[in-house]
């Protein structure tokens, strides 16, 4: 790297990602010019991945407050009460750049980043999940993107002892050349010790804890906010190496260290490591910072200041000490065998000073940076309405045909051969585990538990990225209230192109509206969350994927409902409306090869009074297992509920509509549910009086799945199917040389 | 009869100290007690637990730098003594490494890490660990370990066979020990061995996890509850 008195050209303006009129800003914040350090602290503080200056304006509309919110989107991670003094703690953040660059790595990183963007704020973690999109599976790297990045996701949730309870994944070639890693984690803590990360006192010491710095992961937010281009793997070096090994110490002695009301204030070092929170600390508290970069733990010889700022070295975190407390907090992390320095103090000037070998070696204002980032209203153009489909237009094929293809495609098949990588039991409070409509893990000591669910549709957000957000937030909505829990709030994950494009700008603004349209009808405030923007390679963008991570609260973990038939004869119920939508719909993707059409509409009015009335009826008890109809509609639906339990069903199609709509149709706002035939009049008459649409399909019961007047399957094969795309996928021999 | 008093070890990297801990507190009416790995004594206990997780980050070989630990002098002492000694997942693999068990885990014959549940046969019930389960008995515990693959030269085998010391083999549900019931490619489908003793049980599974009906299964739960009626 160059030394820090190496002259600014427009060459080194433009290597670090900043446009001209950025670094005139630069210029006139500074009032001179800045030094090289000065000028990568700018550069990676401005990046969009620090600054989100394209979505900023966007991201404001969001609804973000409810009675139940202690802390919403600005701190690490989004808290809301759950009751009894406790208080949930989660987000979803994105790695989705280092793990097309090198999987292993780049999606532990992610995982160990939300961990500690979680227990930071004072919360022990006790759930992950994640939601994967990969190309092609025919693409010659999709498979080593796999490998990697669940061995990696494993490999450090694993190690750190906190359960990886689901997810998702879908494959699809816009992802070929650019995969979304989006980790959740789910953190408990008490509500009256929640730890935040504003600077406070002057003379302070900011003290730098955890692993050593070494030059690994520089520039990692600039390059996370640029399209790809072939030669993007030479990147690998900017990508950071997790140690999960020392992220679980680090957890449990900042743990300990929270218990002795010695921290004012902390904050991870995550993107843009000792720049990004040195700076948030002391924007937030109005406060400036001197630093001596000696002291700093290194694990290389020779670091520059540049070096040392910009690294994204792992499993390090910077705090604010009550004055006398330190000799208390390093006996705590010495006990830990952790890295432990003061390294700096505040100070009342609002700037940050750096001082390197004795020398002041950059000297910034705080608030121009941090909060004066600049803020983009970039042009957008909605995209054009898609037609909408009608079932005459979608050709009708032998259904139990369909539903072998699409029990087998990509997106539905079983992914338990991700998942069985994944513990997830550790901590010994999964009640629910992967592979139902959402996990759910008791609050350890206690009845509660909380539901967790990662929901998108990237097809039908591509098809109309307004009705898609809308469309992802209801599903999440589904998916916990299916589980019996109270949805609480959301956490976004915001996956796009290049917002320098007007269309693909007109899909984030549409996919934000509609997303807050849903969370504002449904009481489901967004709490925390991420934008990862340019996921573009060659000009091509994925699909626009506006992923969804949400908890919801579940008073007992005992009177929840799960997705397997539980006994035969029991009727099976579909809550909802059905008009066979075929738009956009799997069955036309998977069965027909056409990816056009509308997507489904969703009636936010009648989803929340079929949400609650779902939660009534697992509450009282009366039904034996509850699915929510989503891809692939009724008969996929039917079928996931009968693979799980292995015992099979009959049902019987709606009069009056094309069998292939009623069966594969994606209607939303539809459940499944079975109860003994004793309970169905009170249930049918329940529905009415609650304006839910309610009408029996069928019963369960022996080893076929039979759809009446049209053919019948074994459950055995249909699992069979399901169970073994995944598995003969990866262990293909390898086409890739 | 004096109360049960357990001791769970734990190493920087445990990551099952606190759910064997939760196990043992439903079976015993209280707690135990958790020792850090620095201390050189232990209290007075019945029973010492080593638990799963990954010590010292599995680095170098899973369990080797744990065996190592200033606790371990004073475990190996107690188990001389006929403390009986505990040792699931990761727990086995530094039972192995401190020798105080035969054999050694191996990566898995898949190369992956699994994580899911399987069945196990109840190899004898002439144990402090497994006297509430009948021989024969097939129990359904969760497994979560990459390097699970039990190995040991064919003499060690013939002796573990012969004296008896195999705990629990994977099989089928119907109790066979099928090569397609064994997870992880261990020799002779062997998930758990004892000592000479029969004091010191080192397993890959873990009972723990199963030993509540809310987490889906209580298969696990007989072997604490074994061990304090044994040892109170």
């Amino acid at each position: 790297m160059t030394g820090i008195n190496s002259p600014i050209t427009a060459e080194v303006i433009k290597s670090h990602g900043l446009t001209a009129e950025e670094y005139q800003r630069v210029l006139d914040i500074m009032g001179r010019e800045p030094n090289l350090t000065e000028l990568g602290i700018f550069s990676v503080m401005w990046s969009e991945h620090c600054s989100y200056k394209s979505s900023k304006k966007w991201l404001k509309t969001l609804p973000t407050t409810a009675p139940w919110v202690i802390c919403g989107p600005g701190e690490n991670a989004g808290v809301i009460d759950i009751g009894d003094g406790q208080a949930a703690i989660f987000k979803m953040e994105s790695h989705n750049h280092p793990s097309f660059i090198e999987p292993y790595q780049g999606a532990a990183t992610g995982v160990g980043g939300i961990l500690r963007d979680v227990f930071t704020m004072g919360a022990r973690p006790i759930a992950n999940m994640n939601a994967l999109r990969f190309g092609d599976p025919n693409h010659p790297k999709t498979r080593h993107l796999v490998a990697g990045v669940v061995a990696g996701i494993g490999g450090y949730g694993n190690c750190v002892g906190v359960p990886t309870v689901g997810g998702e994944t879908n494959f699809h070639a816009s992802y070929n050349g650019n995969i979304l890693v989006n980790a959740m984690t789910v953190g408990l803590a008490q509500a009256d010790r929640i730890f935040y990360s504003a600077a406070a006192g002057v003379g302070n010491p900011v003290v730098y804890v955890g692993s050593k710095t070494g030059r690994d992961g520089i520039h990692g937010a600039t390059m996370a906010s640029a399209e790809f281009s072939e030669d993007s793997e030479e990147k690998r070096p900017t990508v950071q190496v997790g140690d999960p090994f020392t992220e679980k110490l680090l957890i449990e002695a900042c743990l300990e260290m929270m218990a002795t009301d010695s921290i004012i204030a902390i904050q991870d070092m995550g993107a843009a490591g000792l720049t990004s929170s040195s700076f948030e600390m002391a924007s937030k508290g109005g406060l400036g910072i001197e630093m001596d970069l000696d002291a700093v733990p290194m694990r290389e010889e020779g670091m520059t200041p540049y070096e040392i700022m910009l690294s994204e070295s792992q499993e390090r975190m910077l705090m604010v000490l009550k004055p006398g407390c330190e000799d208390q907090a390093r006996a705590i992390f010495d006990k830990w065998e952790l890295d432990f320095a003061v390294i700096g103090h505040l100070t009342d000037t609002g700037r940050m000073v750096l001082k390197r070998h004795g020398a002041i070696v950059a000297d910034l204002p705080i608030d121009p940076l941090a909060k004066a980032s600049p803020e983009y209203d970039r042009p957008w153009v909605a995209g054009t309405k898609r037609p909408v489909l009608e079932p005459k237009q979608v050709p009708a094929t032998d259904p139990i045909t369909a539903l072998k293809t699409l029990l087998a495609c990509p997106d539905l098949a079983s992914k338990r051969w991700i998942w069985q990588q994944y513990d997830h039991m550790v901590m010994g409070d999964t009640v629910q585990r992967p592979g139902g409509d959402a996990a759910v893990v008791r609050i350890h000591g206690s009845r509660k538990g909380l539901a967790i669910t990662t929901d998108c549709t990237p097809r039908y957000c591509l098809a109309d990225p307004h009705e898609g957000g809308r469309q992802a937030v209801a599903e999440a909505y589904r998916n916990l209230s299916a589980v019996g829990a109270r949805p609480l709030a959301v956490t976004d994950n915001l996956n796009f192109g290049n917002p320098e494009k007007p269309e693909i700008m007109g899909q984030i603004v549409e996919a934000i509206q509609g997303m807050g349209e849903a969370c504002r009808s449904l009481d489901f405030p967004v709490v925390s969350g991420n934008v990862s923007l340019y996921n573009e390679t060659n000009g091509v963008a994925i699909l626009p994927t506006p992923a969804i991570g949400a908890v919801g609260l579940l008073e007992d973990v005992e009177n929840t409902a799960s997705l397997p038939f539980k006994q035969a004869g029991d009727a099976i119920i579909l809550l909802g409306e059905t008009k066979g939508w075929l738009g956009a719909s799997l069955y036309l993707r998977e069965v027909c090869g056409r990816e056009e059409g509308a997507p489904p509409p969703v009636a936010l009015h009648r989803e929340r009074r079929e949400g609650e009335f779902v939660r009534a009826m697992i509450g009282e008890g009366t039904v034996t297992a509850v699915h929510d109809v989503s891809d692939g509609g009724i008969l996929v639906a039917v079928a996931e509920m009968a693979m799980a339990a292995g015992m099979g069903a009959t049902v019987e199609a709606a009069h009056g509509l094309p069998l292939h709509a009623w069966c594969f149709g994606e209607d939303q706002g539809r459940y499944l549910m079975t109860a003994p035939a004793s309970q169905l009049p009170a249930i049918l008459e329940a529905a009415q009086r609650a304006d839910v649409a309610a009408r029996v399909i069928g019963t369960t019961g022996g080893a076929d799945l039979t759809l009446k007047g049209a053919g019948t399957i074994s459950v055995g094969e249909l699992v069979r199917l399901n169970e073994s795309w995944l598995p003969g996928f990866m262990s293909a021999p390898d086409t890739n040389h | 009869m004096k109360p049960l008093q357990a001791a769970v070890i734990v190493f920087p990297g445990s990551n099952c100290d606190r759910d064997v801990a939760t196990a043992l507190e439903a079976s015993m009416g209280h707690a135990p007690a958790m020792v850090w790995h620095r201390d050189t004594e232990l209290p007075d206990v019945d029973l010492v637990v080593v638990p799963g997780g990954f010590s010292y980050g599995d680095y170098l070989r899973c369990g080797a730098m744990a065996a190592h630990s200033p606790i371990m002098r004073e475990v190996k002492a107690r188990a001389a003594k006929g403390t009986p000694v505990l040792g699931i997942c990761n727990g086995f693999q530094i039972l192995t490494e401190a020798g105080l068990l035969p054999g050694i885990l191996m990566r898995n014959a898949e190369l992956k890490f699994i994580c899911k549940d399987v069945h196990l046969r109840v190899e004898t019930s002439d144990s402090p660990f497994t006297r509430r389960y009948n021989a024969g008995t097939v129990v359904r515990f969760p497994i979560a370990h990459a390097e699970g693959n039990f190995f040991a030269d064919a003499a060690t085998l013939e002796q573990l066979e012969g004296d008896g010391r195999v705990a629990f083999r994977y099989v089928t549900p119907d109790g066979e020990a099928s090569p397609e019931a064994n997870p992880n490619g261990s020799a002779r489908n062997i998930a758990g061995i004892y000592d000479e003793t029969r004091r010191v049980l080192g397993l890959m599974p873990h009972p723990e996890r199963l030993a509540e009906a809310a987490l889906g299964g209580t298969d696990g739960k007989a072997m604490f509850d074994g061990l304090v009626e044994a040892l109170s």
